[in-house]
């Protein structure tokens, strides 16, 4: 089992989760530009923090996201309440980023989404797909090197996106 | 709620119970409660005492104060904590400031913006005469500048070549004449300076509500106010804001000479005229154009946030500034 804080946790679940939504949008985040309303998923670091000093808490509130971390023996499942599914794969290897963190931590997890407003859930497990995350991370980190934002590119996401005047105005 | 901008003009006290802040002015019977919620950020012209637990309780809510004296200048800002800033923009910002050329580009910018405007004005006014001509060769002096001072230079003839301009179209009580300040000598220099520095104010806001350091200026010198990048910026928005308000006013006759008075260190609106500016000022901040780029609505005021944005895009690296010409 790796000591806590590991290195990599430098890298949030919230800067994966963009990845898969937007490069441009990664790399102002991962500068500390913000634009507010941000803050999905609860910090894994702080989740982790909480579970080392014993915090037995079983759920997380974060703003509207709901997070319960139940632990059944050495597994546990990290429960997401998600709003519809056009961020899937962002929340998806936002989730899979988690379980692969907490499996180099020696904790065995699932994740599971929900979608209550298309009554689905989803179960992720991280089975094999080691190498995705992995990927992923290197495409964080590459992406956060870049002397400038990648060039935004427009598209449906934009007009939701809290960034949407600062890429286009 | 949309929130807004609350402005005091009488004198009083502002202080907090419990969850409320409240204000109360001699004329109340009871104190007024403001509803943070819905508040932006805070105009204070009367004497007004303000209670610790009060600017606790603004701090929290993020809504900075802005301070002015009974001449309605600008005093200064309760510019809540420090927002989380960018460290690095914070150094992309400082860099611009660092390299010359970059800085001296910078600098240009904003004046060129600023001429554009102001031509802009002239042409409404249908006083433009010669000026774009004008603008041409201080354009090329512009270019070939090599310090910040000739660039101010070029800036400050373009402004009187504006103002004699302008002066053609404004009524015999309220000619510009000379452009003097501090203290104001006529009434419409004391009303351009009054908007300017509610707009000065206004500009310190909106920088407060993104990650830009509003100290770190290009065309003005960091120290010569507090938030100097909002000086720079202000040269962008003082023809198409606040010198178009004050032309509405007095060539509508909203203000008048009764709305002045004239002291021993020079000529000033009084409340009532106050009121009346301050009025019309807010009118005009909520007023809103369609924009070319983003395909919305947005209001005059939100055009200086944008203008914040582009600002941070330069610093970043994508695309250079290019500073807003009024197309409205
Ligand atoms: S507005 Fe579009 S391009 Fe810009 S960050 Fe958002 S999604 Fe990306």
């Amino acid at each position: 089992m790796e000591e806590y804080p590991l290195d990599d946790l430098l890298i949030t679940g919230t800067e994966i989760n963009y990845l898969f939504i937007c490069p441009t949008k990664l790399w102002y985040f991962a500068k500390g530009i913000t634009m507010e309303q941000e803050s999905e998923w609860v910090d894994l670091g702080k989740f982790l923090h909480e579970r080392r000093y014993g915090n037995e808490e079983k759920e997380v509130q974060i703003g509207r996201v709901k997070i319960d971390f139940i632990r059944k023996g050495e597994i546990i499942e990290v429960h997401e309440v998600k709003k519809g599914k056009s961020m899937e794969k962002a929340h998806e290897m936002q989730a899979l980023y988690y379980l692969y963190y907490l499996k180099r931590l020696g904790i065995e997890a699932k994740a599971v989404l929900h979608y209550p407003q298309l009554n689905e859930t989803k179960e992720i497990t991280l089975d094999g797909r080691e190498r995705e995350v992995e990927e992923a991370i290197q495409e964080v980190v590459r992406i956060k090197s870049l002397p400038a934002p990648p060039k935004p590119v427009k598209s449906k996401k934009c007009r939701k996106c809290a960034y949407y005047e600062l890429c286009w105005v | 709620m949309r929130k807004r901008s609350k402005t005091i003009l009488s004198d009083g006290t502002l202080f907090r119970r419990e969850n409320t802040l409240y204000f109360q002015n001699a004329k109340m019977k009871k104190p007024k409660p403001l509803v943070v919620e819905g508040i932006y950020d805070i105009y204070i012209y009367g004497h007004v005492n303000i209670t610790s637990q009060a600017l606790h309780y603004l701090a929290q809510k993020g809504i900075a104060v802005h301070f002015f004296n009974h001449h309605g200048y600008y005093d200064g800002s309760f510019y809540p904590r420090e927002k989380l800033h960018s460290g690095d923009l914070v150094i992309r910002q400082v860099e611009h400031y660092l390299n010359r050329e970059k800085r001296l580009q910078l600098a240009r910018l904003f004046v060129k913006g600023s001429a554009l405007n102001m031509e802009k004005n002239l042409k409404r006014w249908k006083v433009a005469d010669g000026f774009s001509g004008l603008l041409e060769e201080l354009f090329r002096e512009l270019e070939m500048a090599k310090k910040i001072t000739e660039i101010m230079n070029v800036e400050a003839r373009i402004r009187s070549e504006y103002y004699s301009r302008w002066d053609e179209h404004l009524p015999e009580d309220f000619k510009i004449v000379k452009r003097t300040r501090r203290p104001p000598e006529n009434e419409m220099n004391a009303l351009i300076s009054f908007l300017n520095s509610r707009l000065y104010a206004t500009i310190v806001s909106e920088l407060y509500n993104t990650q830009l350091v509003p100290t770190v200026s290009y065309l003005h010198e960091p120290g010569e106010r507090r938030f100097s990048l909002a000086l720079d910026l202000s040269e962008i928005f003082k023809p198409i804001i606040a010198d178009r308000i004050a032309n509405r006013l007095v060539k509508q006759g909203t203000i008048r000479k009764e709305h002045f008075r004239g002291e021993l260190n020079g000529v000033l609106l009084t409340k009532e005229g106050m009121r009346k500016v301050v009025e019309a000022y807010n009118d005009e901040m909520r007023k809103s154009v369609r924009h070319p780029n983003l395909k919305t609505n947005v209001t005059k005021q939100r055009l200086i946030r944008l203008e914040a944005y582009k600002l941070m895009r330069h610093f970043v690296g994508v695309g250079r500034y290019d500073p807003l010409v009024a197309w409205f």
